[in-house]
């Protein structure tokens, strides 16, 4: 990993309120700069994950494949 | 010297466990070698689920309140008196009068609260169901209610992850009586691109929304409210214009929690299989103010507050403890004022909802008055 994470969230197996919502949380709750990693077992959270980031102008700063579960890093910049 | 055991928070999760646990050392407890003391910071236990249903006038507000006193076994002491320091490294717990309780064993039940005030105009412009005061206001909104659009926002996090849907449905079922469908538009909105969390009830509430004219939009996270002009800005940049906005405000954990340094906001980090604090081993959290990434509901705390009372009463007799919560979570869902359907899931079943029946709703109806039995440990 290329990049130092500040908190991570294992919401693996959650089914609800489920890891989107979790970055979601997460991000609402961090001070600009913050970098948050979700881990999830359901693939979907990289794509839906992805989607919001760019919807709300926030960084996404990588998606990968850990191997039976996914993770999703992204940036607070705003 | 006796086993002292603490929990701090009266609600659901508080109370079962303290009943539990007097249930499982009754001899230690008359026999003076194990003491339970329950701090609060009411003298009423509400059945908040019942919120809801005040809304519609289905249930009046003192049918869902007891006094804790009440449903708490004879042998648990109690004390309305709210914690406003946890300290961890001497074992003790302090209150607003200036008591001290030292511990053992402690257990924090003190629950999730919601913060409206933390999205500006919120406030000023929401009506919400998530207390009593806010309830009873929004049954009165109803009622003045001529028509227009009602938008319906939910904040992140919060609990009872079905109730936003729940709330859209019977919205729908109370305009339909009043023969009133015409003048109003039920205008839903979600923060992540589905209807729910769960797929399988978003994917089922699709096709309800359609057949029932519902409209909706998703990934919509309030951002402000502009409450003269009736307006509600998203994160993600777009308004939306209500009549009546009714809101699921986003929530908070206790203020003592933060303050006691135990965790950001009043989530606290906890072990999702032993439910302990995570890094200390006589520090039990259950309910919503958990920081595990499972629904904030009082099945949650129900199930949860099993573990924690078993864990607890077999480390004090057996000197050891190796129950675990499996993650299992189960929720009822009103899909109108006659039917109903239900989940259940744990952290490696994903949930499936069966087709809504009258039976279900019985069934949640009956359980609206079994909670007292739940709280106290029985059911
Ligand atoms: C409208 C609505 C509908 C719901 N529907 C459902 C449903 O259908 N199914 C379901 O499972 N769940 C439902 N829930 C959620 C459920 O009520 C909660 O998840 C549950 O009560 C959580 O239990 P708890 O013990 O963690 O918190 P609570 O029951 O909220 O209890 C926390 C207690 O701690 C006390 N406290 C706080 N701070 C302090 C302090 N400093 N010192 C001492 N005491 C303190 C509080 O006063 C409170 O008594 C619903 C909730 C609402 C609002």
């Amino acid at each position: 990993m290329s990049v130092a994470v500040d908190n991570t969230i294992d919401a693996r197996g959650s089914a609800c309120p489920g890891p989107t919502m979790e970055l979601i949380k997460a991000m609402k709750s961090s001070s600009v700069g913050t970098v948050v990693e979700v881990l999830s077992s359901d693939k979907m959270t990289t794509i839906d994950g992805a989607a919001w980031l760019k919807k709300v102008g926030q960084e996404l700063v990588e998606t990968s494949d850990k191997g039976g579960y996914w993770s999703i890093i992204a940036k607070k910049i705003k | 010297m006796p086993k002292r055991i603490v929990i701090i928070g009266g609600g659901a999760g508080g109370t079962i466990t303290a009943n539990l646990l007097a249930r499982n050392l009754y001899r230690q407890l008359v026999s003076g070698h194990v003491v339970i003391n329950m701090i609060t910071d009411k003298a009423e236990h509400v059945y908040q689920p019942g919120f809801l249903y005040v809304v519609f006038d289905k249930v009046r507000p003192d049918e869902i309140v007891r006094k804790q006193k009440e449903i708490l076994d004879q042998n648990i002491n109690l004390f309305v008196d709210p914690a406003v320091k946890i300290d961890k490294e001497n074992k003790i717990v302090r209150t607003q009068s200036g008591k001290e309780f030292p511990y053992d064993f402690l257990v924090i039940a003190t629950g999730s609260r919601i913060v409206p005030e933390d999205i500006p105009g919120l406030k000023e412009g929401g009506h919400w169901f998530y207390d009593m005061e806010g309830a009873k206001k929004l049954r009165q909104a109803l009622k003045d209610f001529s028509g227009g659009r009602i938008a319906i926002t939910v904040g992140v996090p919060h609990k009872c992850p079905v109730a936003p849907l729940e709330m859209t449905f019977m919205l729908y079922e109370y305009f339909k009586q009043k023969e009133m469908l015409d003048k109003v538009e039920l205008f839903y909105t979600y923060p992540i691109n589905r209807l729910h969390s769960l797929e399988p009830v978003a994917n089922w509430a699709v096709p309800e929304f359609e057949k029932k004219g519902i409209k909706s939009e998703t990934f919509f996270n309030m951002e402000e409210i502009d409450a003269e002009k009736k307006v509600v800005r998203s994160m993600e940049g777009s308004e939306l214009n209500y009549d009546l906005l009714i809101t699921v405000p986003p929530h908070k954990g206790a203020p003592v929690i933060a303050d006691s340094g135990f965790g950001k906001d009043g989530w606290i980090p906890t072990n999702k299989k032993t439910l302990h604090n995570e890094g200390s081993d006589d520090v039990y959290v259950v309910g919503d103010t958990t920081n595990l990434p499972i629904s904030k509901a009082g099945s949650t705390a129900h199930f949860e507050s099993h573990i924690v009372a078993e864990r607890i009463s077999s480390e004090i007799t057996e000197g050891f403890s190796e129950t675990e919560y499996d993650g299992k979570v189960i929720c009822f869902v009103e899909t109108s004022f006659d039917e109903a359907t239900y989940i259940w899931f744990n952290y490696k079943t994903p949930p499936t909802p069966v087709p809504p029946s009258k039976m279900i709703h019985w069934m949640k109806l009956g359980y609206n008055r079994l909670y007292w039995l739940s709280a106290k440990g029985i059911l």
